[in-house]
């Protein structure tokens, strides 16, 4: 059987391997408080302290991977916030 | 001592009501007196199933609620004798059940039979954790597909966390039974093997259905497979499922492609 699938390729180990990554993940994270959900809260906190900024002008990705993850956070930022930023632009 | 079974999954249509009225209907045939339950209010189907859903008067609701006695609810089958359904209410909502409720009836099952098969709605509502609620063991039905496969993972950890055992720091035993299996689909990749599923959930199989036209002819009729095709492939899969629920050791042989290439060779249909 593995000779033949050797041959004829199909989609059942993508599979495999995507639910083996995804499981892992919930499984660490069941019972918990949802960790991006407490990330996008604190980081947005302290940015907040310093700038101001549309709630609604932030993107958060996050990408799960077999040994790491990422997570990609994108504030647009208005202009005219500080000289520097200014000069910039 | 009577054994209380939820049959669960947490994705719908992957087999639960099939799977419960195919192993009440086998153990029963077995000589077990044998009660299955529906606690899927507002969707009841156990009934449509088993081929009772002429017959019903009460239901579940309307025993929690003392409306009702429990005599005056159980429905009889009318091919095996000691096989009865408790059916779930078509009108009210799934907030009509109480935990005390359940565990009322519950109690009160385990002292007229053998095996009380609780039929779990899907999902991981208040329907699905009260059929869990009080389980001895669980079934957990999956097919050998993603979605399926993450929420009877998401399942295993509720009876790990939310049932009566759990709470007393007992441990609920878990059975998986993988439903629509087809061999000629895994043999050429284009199916989670067995061996996979198993991996990935890391539960003891039950057994394997395979995939049959048999099951929609059943329900059709209103029949369990195990009553309307004894000798079907999904029928004798579900009978050895049902004696290895009653401790037999019946060795578990992974259905072949082989066979069906046979057939299609032969110019039969697989079974």
């Amino acid at each position: 059987m593995s000779l033949f699938n050797f041959f004829r390729r199909g989609s059942a180990p993508v599979a495999r391997e995507r639910l083996q990554i995804l499981l892992a993940h919930e499984r660490t994270v069941r019972g918990q408080p949802d960790l991006l959900g407490v990330l996008r809260e604190e980081i947005l906190a302290v940015i907040s302290r310093h700038i101001s900024f549309e709630p609604d002008k932030v993107q958060i990705k996050m990408d799960r991977g077999k040994s790491v993850s990422t997570l990609e956070v994108d504030i647009e930022i208005p202009n005219g916030l500080g000289a520097g930023f200014a000069a910039a632009q | 001592m009577a054994q209380v079974l939820v049959v669960t999954s947490g994705k719908g249509g992957v087999g639960k009501t099939t799977s419960t009225a195919a192993l009440g209907a086998a153990l029963a045939q077995e000589g077990e007196r044998v009660v299955v339950v529906d606690f899927d209010v507002g969707l009841r189907n156990l009934d449509l199933v088993m081929g009772a859903e002429r017959r019903v008067v009460f239901d579940l609701i309307n025993v929690i609620h003392g409306v009702a006695k429990l005599q005056q609810a159980l429905i009889r089958d009318k091919r095996l004798d000691n096989l009865c359904l408790l059916p779930a209410s078509q009108t009210r909502d799934k907030d009509a059940l109480t935990e005390n409720g359940v565990a009322r009836v519950i109690a009160e099952l385990r002292t007229k039979f053998d095996w009380i098969i609780c039929d779990s709605p899907a999902g991981i509502e208040r329907g699905a954790t009260l059929a869990m609620r009080n389980a001895d063991a669980a079934i957990i039905v999956t097919n050998p597909e993603v979605s399926s496969v993450r929420d009877s993972d998401r399942i295993i950890g509720l009876l790990d966390s939310k049932t009566a055992k759990a709470e007393r720091g007992e441990r609920v035993a878990k059975h998986l039974l993988i439903t629509r299996y087809s061999p000629a689909r895994a043999a050429r990749g284009e199916m989670l093997s067995i061996d996979d599923v198993l991996e990935i959930l890391s539960t003891p199989l039950l057994g394997i259905i395979p995939e049959s036209e048999e099951v929609l002819r059943a329900s059709n009729v209103g029949a369990p497979v195990t009553l309307s095709n004894t000798l079907s492939a999904p029928a004798v899969a579900y009978f050895e499922a049902a004696r290895r629920l009653k401790g037999e050791d019946i060795p578990l042989v992974v259905p072949s492609a082989s066979r069906s290439i046979l057939n299609r060779l032969f110019g039969r249909k697989a079974a």
